[in-house]
């Protein structure tokens, strides 16, 4: 029953917390999105606030979940290609097929002095260089075949060699020889994410994400960027039906079940500096998410608690639980990686020969 | 504490997981994936089922080549240590977690950053391992490209360690966060530290390295000196040279644990282990290998060569590339005179010599034999404890655990049960000041 894709509802929370630096609070959240069968949760990521290291903590989580998707910001201005990718891949080892990476850039110079090595730059600058590193992410992933590692012992070789590859990736800031040093991870490549609100991060989106998110106040908004989203994946010459396009809310659920002015009055999501913020009930929120995803403007929601553990709560057992009970949202995960979640195919490898021997 | 005799010297013990390198069997039955998360954990878990103070694991930045192809005969791939220890400490309560990284393609900030995140989210189990990296084969992977010579690589390092304390230490412990600008030969970088400080203050800091170099930064800088030597002679040498070079520091004894790697077979009698032990060497050297480690040292293809046979009989191509990625190896055609010497000597292929000379230090012989051989070690001054580097993933150090372990503990030389809950206090290194 592969409906037409897009049909199905996909849903994802942040667990971002104010200064929170234990295992046992990111757990419990991730715990409790899982609970409500959520695709994926993000955890943000800077050089320049308070907080830990994203990825290590969603490591840390992966072992005290079963299903739920993990999608760590990474940044990659002041990283190196080489291990960020080794590190997602890894990640998707640890969570057996969970990982996903939620790409970023560092725009300012105090993010900069901190590693001395180069000057800030323009966003538009760096989001070009956030292609060049989700491709060579990419071509890394896939520079070990799935069955290079063959034990062969009457040969007493480990690995195939022909079946890894040097990527020989030649950027505008970096190079990077190849091959991986992680064998091709479960997903074969986890999931990108990439936030397509502004200029140039559209267009990576368009050419690399898995899952672009778009903060918008109105369901109108959200379908023209996707309807933009999609249109551009084409260009690049990618299927569109590729692409997740989830609508970025921030949510204060801490009303009653239904809010004295849902949403503002009525009005939906309110602009603000943090992005568009949804304030109501969970019941309210229900009626936004079935009201948005029945116009086909957006494939789902990525949404941000503002209190995360009240909030979370009340999305999953008031908001996830109602859209279950209408039918509008799964009970239960049917398979077991992120891209099963999200209904995204596990990409070919680019090296391996196809229609070959084997 | 309940220690049975506790003015008796105690042994540390950590755990190495088998990698990419020759001394692994992947050819046994009993070998499993090197890659699956269920590897990791057993071998993690057997460690702290055995009271071990830390698990230990290498990193790779570039699979080695020979002859211009990626080496296919040992094990190959591995994942990104800190990213597994971090999944470690959720399944596993008090044992120590390192992760080797490496200080030449790094940078100070982030690297400060991630291991005060895996000691916050351990709850103060972790350690770094540091390494450097000679060549521009590496170098190719990354941003920074190219190479250091030594002496670079190893200012850089004492330098990046230092500044990594200033970061930790940017913090006080009462939770106040200062800024913090370092310009030094290598870094020049400004701004705050935004991870607070971390259960252990500064994470374990481990150093390898039998140079003068190596020992003097290990003396300056590391809490644990992770080693190789070959008999009880040496090890009580070097520790003694090691131990010496702490004063100068203002650092006592205790503050800096010797640890070499170690193999370890055991048998029911003293002939079965020396048999076990014979057959490990045998597929650790498999008849490719052994063409390999002669081709690394004479720079030149000698796949013609039987393994089975004689030496060849010219010498080795001098400064040769044949092999990338693994260290070099000195004076070569001296290597090769010896290893020709040898053969003529005892009569030995090819093979049987690299068997002879390539093995690392051993304790082979019953559970008992091998305590009280670990123990006298440990008495006589040749070490403080054992980075134990199994041949099997992952239940290579099921056996050590199950038979040996006991054997020390009832010996009142290694621990019933952890005292504390950092790898700080299983180690009984002091708490870094804070400089508040």
């Amino acid at each position: 029953m592969t409906s037409s894709h897009g049909r199905g509802l996909h849903l994802a929370a942040a667990v971002d917390q104010r200064s929170a630096y234990d295992a046992d609070s990111y757990v419990e959240l991730a715990r409790l999105a899982e609970s409500g069968g959520l695709d994926f949760v993000t955890l943000d990521d800077t050089f320049a606030r308070p907080g830990p290291d994203a990825l290590a903590v969603l490591s840390r989580v992966a072992p005290a979940t079963g299903r739920i998707g993990l999608v760590p910001t990474v940044t990659v201005t002041h990283t190196e290609p080489f291990q960020v990718q080794a590190a997602v891949a890894t990640l998707d080892w640890v969570s057996r097929g969970r990982a996903g990476w939620r790409l970023d850039v560092s725009t300012t110079e105090g993010e900069a002095r901190l590693f001395g090595r180069r000057h800030a730059a323009p966003a538009d600058a760096l989001w070009a260089e956030v292609g060049e590193v989700a491709e060579v992410a990419a071509q890394l992933w896939d520079s070990w075949e799935d069955d290079a590692e063959i034990r062969d012992t009457a040969t007493g070789r480990f690995v195939d060699r022909d079946r890894l590859h040097h990527v020989d990736f030649q950027g505008s800031e970096f190079s990077v020889k190849g091959p991986s040093i992680v064998p091709r991870p479960p997903q074969g490549h986890p999931v990108r994410v990439v936030d397509a609100t502004e200029g140039q991060a559209r267009r990576t989106a368009a050419r690399y994400a898995d899952v672009a998110l778009v903060r918008a106040a109105s369901s109108a908004q959200a379908g023209s960027v996707r309807a933009e989203l999609r249109a551009s994946a084409e260009k690049f010459g990618r299927d569109p039906d590729t692409l997740r396009v989830l609508a970025s809310l921030v949510v204060d659920l801490g009303d009653g079940e239904h809010a004295a002015e849902p949403g503002h009055g009525g009005g939906g999501p309110r602009q603000t500096a943090h992005g568009p913020l949804y304030r109501g009930g969970p019941v309210d929120l229900a009626e936004l998410i079935a009201g948005w995803h029945g116009d086909r403007t957006v494939d789902g929601f990525h949404l941000t608690p503002v209190e995360p553990r009240r909030d979370l709560e009340r999305l999953v057992n008031g908001t996830v639980a109602l859209l279950q009970h209408r039918g509008l949202f799964r009970t239960f995960y049917p398979g077991s990686t992120l891209r099963e979640h999200l209904g995204l195919a596990r990409p070919a490898n680019r090296y391996a020969v196809t229609g070959g021997a084997s | 504490m309940t220690v049975r005799r506790p003015s008796r010297k105690q042994i540390h013990l950590a755990a190495h997981f088998p990698g990419v390198n020759s001394t692994t069997v992947w050819a046994d039955p009993r070998s499993k994936s090197q890659i699956a998360f269920s590897s990791f954990e057993h071998l993690a878990r057997t460690a702290e089922r055995g009271r071990f103070d830390f698990f230990f694991l290498a990193e790779g930045l570039r699979l080695r080549e020979h002859k211009g192809r990626i080496h296919d005969l040992d094990v190959v791939g591995r994942p990104e240590s800190l990213t597994v220890l971090n999944a470690l400490a959720a399944v596993t309560e008090r044992i120590g977690l390192a992760a080797t990284v490496n200080a030449t393609f790094n940078e100070p900030y982030e690297l400060a950053r991630r291991l005060a995140t895996l000691d916050h989210l351990s709850a103060g189990r972790a350690a770094w391992n540091v390494v450097t990296s000679s060549d521009a084969f590496t170098g190719e992977n990354f941003r920074r490209g190219g190479y250091l010579d030594r002496a670079d690589r190893y200012s850089r390092a004492a330098e990046f360690v230092d500044v990594a304390r200033e970061l930790w230490d940017s913090w006080t412990p009462d939770g106040l966060s200062r800024p913090f600008a370092h310009r030094g030969q290598h870094f020049d970088i400004a701004g705050e530290f935004t991870v607070p400080r971390s259960p252990q203050g500064h994470p374990v800091v481990i150093q390898a390295g039998d140079s003068g170099e190596g020992r003097e930064f290990a003396a300056r800088t590391a809490d644990v000196i992770f080693t190789r030597h070959g008999t009880l002679e040496d090890g009580r040498a070097f520790y003694a040279d090691v131990k010496g070079r702490l004063a100068k520091y203002g650092r006592s004894e205790d503050d800096l644990k010797i640890m070499p790697g170690v193999g370890v077979v055991l048998g029911d009698t003293a002939a079965e282990a020396e048999e076990r032990a014979a057959e490990i060497r045998r597929q650790q050297v498999s008849p490719q290998n052994a063409v390999l480690a002669l081709e690394q040292i004479w720079g030149t293809d000698l796949s013609s060569y039987d393994p089975d046979g004689p030496f060849p009989d010219f010498d080795p191509v001098p400064d040769s590339s044949l092999t990338q990625g693994r260290t070099r190896r000195g004076d070569t055609v001296a290597m090769a005179e010896k290893w020709r010497a040898l053969s003529r000597e005892k009569g030995l292929s090819i093979r049987q010599t690299v068997i002879e000379t390539s093995g690392r230090q051993s304790f082979i012989g019953t559970p008992e034999a091998v305590a009280a051989e670990l123990e006298t070690f440990v008495r006589q001054d040749a070490a403080d404890g054992f980075i134990l580097v199994p041949h099997l993933t992952p239940g290579g150090l099921d056996e050590f655990v199950d038979r040996v372990v006991p054997l020390l503990q009832e010996r009142g030389a290694f621990r019933t049960e952890y005292r504390g809950t950092t790898l700080r206090s299983h180690l009984g290194l002091p708490d870094p000041a804070g400089k508040g």
